[in-house]
């Protein structure tokens, strides 16, 4: 009931999309299709949460559609379910978040029919349960996408990011196209209950999951996979990049879970060191990548890249853990990455949208062009910087308690028996520490430069604060995020469903039963965490501290320069900029990493040029990588384009050629 | 299939492919129009003879068509269309018809060992038919590309549908719908190719495929 319930809502979904397409100029469309996606949201999500809390058993439903002899498979289950409700509250706070923000578009007719749209694609790719179907709303997800990329298409850049994005979003499909094809056997079993019952041999199941982990993996972000997602989640508008970077990325991480955990049996030890591997690797590159960044919403945007190396983390030493049959610790890691992947749904979107809010307040993306935004729009930076704090995982806040949990699987991978993982992990442990570190750093320079300080041009100089509605959208958002860190017991109690699902029913140890709201993760090892007692002390000790400094500091005479009210030099440009925050990591990591060369030009005295200094950065992984295959391509159709000119017996003799060659090679391999 | 019928069959069939080299090294428009008329009818003969020894009735439909069109309807048409182009003198310059014989006994015998080893379930007959029409069509195919005159190549491809209609009408028969279709289509070829012979005559003064080249637009090297 509730799965033909859900599947009902979502054409409810496509229905509005086409509706917009006829009305979306029309006064008052705006207003009706996010209304009616926050509505249809509301209810998948409360359904979703019911059979998550209630642990139902899942539910299936075939309906007569797509391959005739296959017909579209349908499931529910906990894994489902929990995606769903990650899907659905980013959707639903994106609906509320846009039903002020979209007020402010100037392109309506090109947003309004594929919001709807995406959204249905999201919660049908995690209800799908045959490969037919899984790829064909996972393909109708990458185009609705695809089509919200291009809304401001007009930009050059936009483009240019749209067309990258097509061409990695069909080499994804491609790759799970072929795991597709290798699980289901020369037989055709195509259906996930056939997948599952059939058990692929090794090989078969090894290249299965590579060829997974390139197509989940190249929709999630996963370095070096990543290239398109910096360029085209900032050119969506910022709603949708809330949901492309906040719970896209994570339906993609579903497609991983289901087909790594779920439809593959019996996983070889060196996956999990492939998966932690990459994982590391992408969590310290796209930190890095975004701490070069001075447009927020793609510093935003390779901060998704870095947690979702994160996720990735997780997810291989489950996988690891589980080859070792070490099923208690590959629960704790499989509840670290699955909070992990709610926690960056959260303050994911509640970062994009409030980058959404500066954005109409000011007209400005680029950091250095912003500025003292805290007097203008205290709201939405009280907002953003509880979402900052979040992904920089500093306690009480959701994201320390997911990384914690981390940490505490990294800290068990010494029981492991192979020497190899024995190594990386607690390598992978240090990159995740490094990048945990420098993630900080970045939402410092993010926070700081955008809302401290004074504006920066008379954009910034002239926002207000944003509408209620958008308020309303970012502070459920901090809220949730605040919750699930001082309550981290009640969220994990709840993905022990999933957990169990996918780890032979092994599972953490019930937390709401510990006192004080306390996270016991592993029962005879004595590390705890309590978010409660943590928020009390922090509060305590804040509070105190206030109180001490303005009793002993405030009430004492203080003496300043006499002129410009003990504020000299007035202009803005003085002050500490993005660049100038970024340049010690530079100079320390991005020499390396991104050959990053500083130019200084010293104009000599009595020329009136001015001074110059000039940062040089190098993407490594587009050189090294993308621009080989490019230039591979380029230089293979310039040879081809010859074909296009020859004279008509020239192709009639190649059609000839070709099919005496042929001939002749059936002749002779016989 | 036994003794003479099996004979007879075998006998038609390699006319065709004795027509096709007949095909290969005619210089003139007229003689080649004439050969192929030849070569269908006995097309015309050798799927009468299936329909008779197979006792499939509309085997002899195919055979009627065969005759009607491609032995008399489209031959006087090419005739009137080359009489019409005023090039029923012009000579064509057939290179290096050695070559081409070499070539074509090889392509015969490549069909002959594509085909044999594959059809080893199938009747003696539809073997030695399979084969030779295979031959044809790469005949035809040979012809195509070496000659240079668009009603040559017209030719050519009329020849390597025959081959196509030998190999069907050996492998007891496709269905009826089918050959009507396939008949129909080349006629309604043969129009359209006629019309673009004369439209491309119009144009450019000749139908020899090499002047057109040189009036190719975007040509770049």
């Amino acid at each position: 009931m509730p799965l033909s319930l859900s599947l009902g809502l979502t054409m409810v979904l496509l229905a509005v999309g086409l509706h917009a397409i006829a009305a979306s100029r029309r006064a008052g469309c705006t207003r009706r299709v996010y209304g009616v996606s926050l509505a249809v949201c509301s209810v998948l999500l409360g359904m979703a949460l019911a059979h998550l809390l209630s642990a139902a058993s899942p539910t299936t439903l075939v309906l007569p559609l797509g391959l005739p002899w296959l017909g579209a498979h349908f499931r529910l289950d906990a894994l489902s379910a929990f995606f769903l409700v990650v899907v659905n509250l980013g959707g639903m706070v994106a609906s509320l978040f846009a039903l002020g923000y979209g007020q402010h578009e100037q392109a309506p007719e090109r947003v309004l029919p594929f919001y709807p749209a995406f959204l249905a694609g999201m919660n049908l790719v995690l209800l799908a349960d045959d490969a037919f179907t899984f790829l064909f709303v996972w393909e109708f997800m990458s185009l609705s996408s695809w089509a919200l990329v291009m809304a401001h298409h007009r930009e050059p850049a936009n483009a240019r990011a749209g067309y990258l994005y097509l061409v990695m979003a069909c080499f994804g499909t491609l790759a799970l196209l072929l795991t597709f094809g290798l699980l289901a056997g020369p037989n055709g079993g195509y259906d996930f209950a056939a997948i599952r019952a059939a058990r692929a041999t090794p090989g078969a199941a090894t290249l299965a999951l590579a060829l997974a982990l390139a197509g989940a993996g190249s929709k999630a972000g996963l370095v070096p996979l990543h290239v398109w997602l910096p360029l085209a989640h900032p050119a969506a508008p910022s709603h949708v990049s809330a949901l492309m970077s906040g719970v896209m990325t994570k339906v993609a991480v579903y497609g991983f879970i289901r087909i790594a955990f779920d439809l593959l049996g019996g996983p070889a030890w060196w996956w999990g060191g492939l998966v932690l591997a990459l994982g590391g690797i992408t969590t310290v590159l796209g930190v890095l990548y975004a701490l070069m960044q001075h447009d927020l919403k793609r510093l935003l945007a390779y901060h998704t890249v870095e947690n979702i190396g994160i996720i990735f983390i997780g997810l291989g030493l489950a996988l690891a853990f589980q080859t070792n049959h070490m099923y208690a610790n590959a629960a704790l890691a499989l509840t670290a990455a699955l909070f992990h992947i709610f926690n960056h749904s959260l303050f994911k979107s509640l970062l994009f949208l409030g980058t959404g809010a500066v954005l109409t307040a000011s007209g400005e993306r680029d950091m250095e062009r912003l500025g003292g935004l805290i007097h203008l729009m205290p709201w939405t930076a009280l907002a953003f910087l509880i979402g900052a704090a979040a992904i920089s995982a500093l306690p009480p806040l959701n994201g320390f308690v997911s990384e914690w949990l981390t940490f505490q699987a990294i800290l068990a991978s010494p029981e492991l028996p192979q020497w190899p993982l024995k190594f990386l992990v607690p390598a992978v442990g240090a990159l995740l520490a490094l990048s945990a570190a420098l993630a900080a750093t970045c939402f410092v320079k993010a926070f700081g430069i955008t809302f401290l300080g004074r504006p920066r041009s008379p954009a910034a100089a002239g926002a207000r604060e944003t509408d209620g509605y958008s308020l309303a959208a970012l502070f459920a958002l901090a809220t949730l995020c605040l919750l699930a860190g001082i309550l981290p017991g009640l969220v994990v109690d709840s993905l022990s469903p999933v957990v169990g699902m996918l780890n032979g029913s092994t599972r953490l140890t019930a937390q709401s039963s510990q006192p004080w709201l306390t996270l016991v993760p592993v029962v005879d090892v004595k590390s705890t965490y309590n978010g409660l007692l943590v928020l009390l002390f922090m509060a305590f000790s804040g509070i105190a501290a206030a109180l001490l400094i303005h009793r002993f500091a405030s009430t004492v005479a203080r003496r300043g320069p006499a002129w410009d009210c003990g504020f000299p030099e007035a202009s803005p440009a003085t002050q500490y900029t993005a660049g100038s925050f970024a340049q010690p990591i530079r100079r320390v990591f991005g020499s390396v990493v991104f050959q990053a060369r500083e130019r200084v030009f010293m104009p000599p005295p009595g020329d009136s040029r001015a001074a110059r200094l000039e940062v040089e950065l190098r993407d490594p992984v587009w050189e090294r990588g993308y621009a080989p295959i490019v230039a591979a391509v380029v230089a293979l159709s310039s040879r081809f384009n010859a074909f296009q000119y020859l004279t008509i017996r020239r192709y009639l003799s190649l059609v000839f050629g070709a099919l005496v060659l042929l001939l002749l090679g059936m002749v002779l391999w016989r | 299939m036994h003794g003479l019928a099996f004979d007879i069959a075998h006998f038609l069939a390699g006319g065709m492919v004795v027509a096709s080299f007949l095909l290969l090294y005619q210089d003139r428009l007229y003689t080649l129009i004439h050969v192929f008329a030849l070569h269908s009818l006995v097309l015309a003969l050798a799927v009468g003879w299936q329909a008779a020894v197979q006792g499939a009735h509309h085997l002899y439909i195919t055979a009627g068509i065969a005759l009607v069109f491609k032995a008399i309807v489209i031959p006087v048409a090419l005739h009137r269309i080359v009489r019409q182009l005023g090039i029923h003198r012009t000579l064509e310059t057939v290179r290096g018809v050695g070559r081409d014989m070499l070539a074509g006994t090889g392509l015969v015998a490549l069909a002959i060992l594509v085909m044999l080893p594959v059809t080893t379930a199938a009747d003696a007959l539809a073997r030695e038919d399979l084969a030779f029409a295979l031959a044809v069509v790469l005949l035809g195919l040979l012809l195509m590309v070496t000659r240079r005159n668009a009603v040559s190549l017209v030719i050519g491809f009329m020849s390597l549908e025959n081959g196509l209609v030998l190999a069907a009408a050996g492998a007891r028969g496709m269905p009826l719908a089918v050959e009507i279709s396939v008949a129909f289509s080349v006629l309604i070829a043969l129009i359209v190719i006629g019309i673009f012979l004369f439209r491309i005559r119009e144009r450019f003064d000749s139908v020899d495929m090499e002047t057109m080249d040189t009036f190719r637009e975007g040509r770049r090297r």
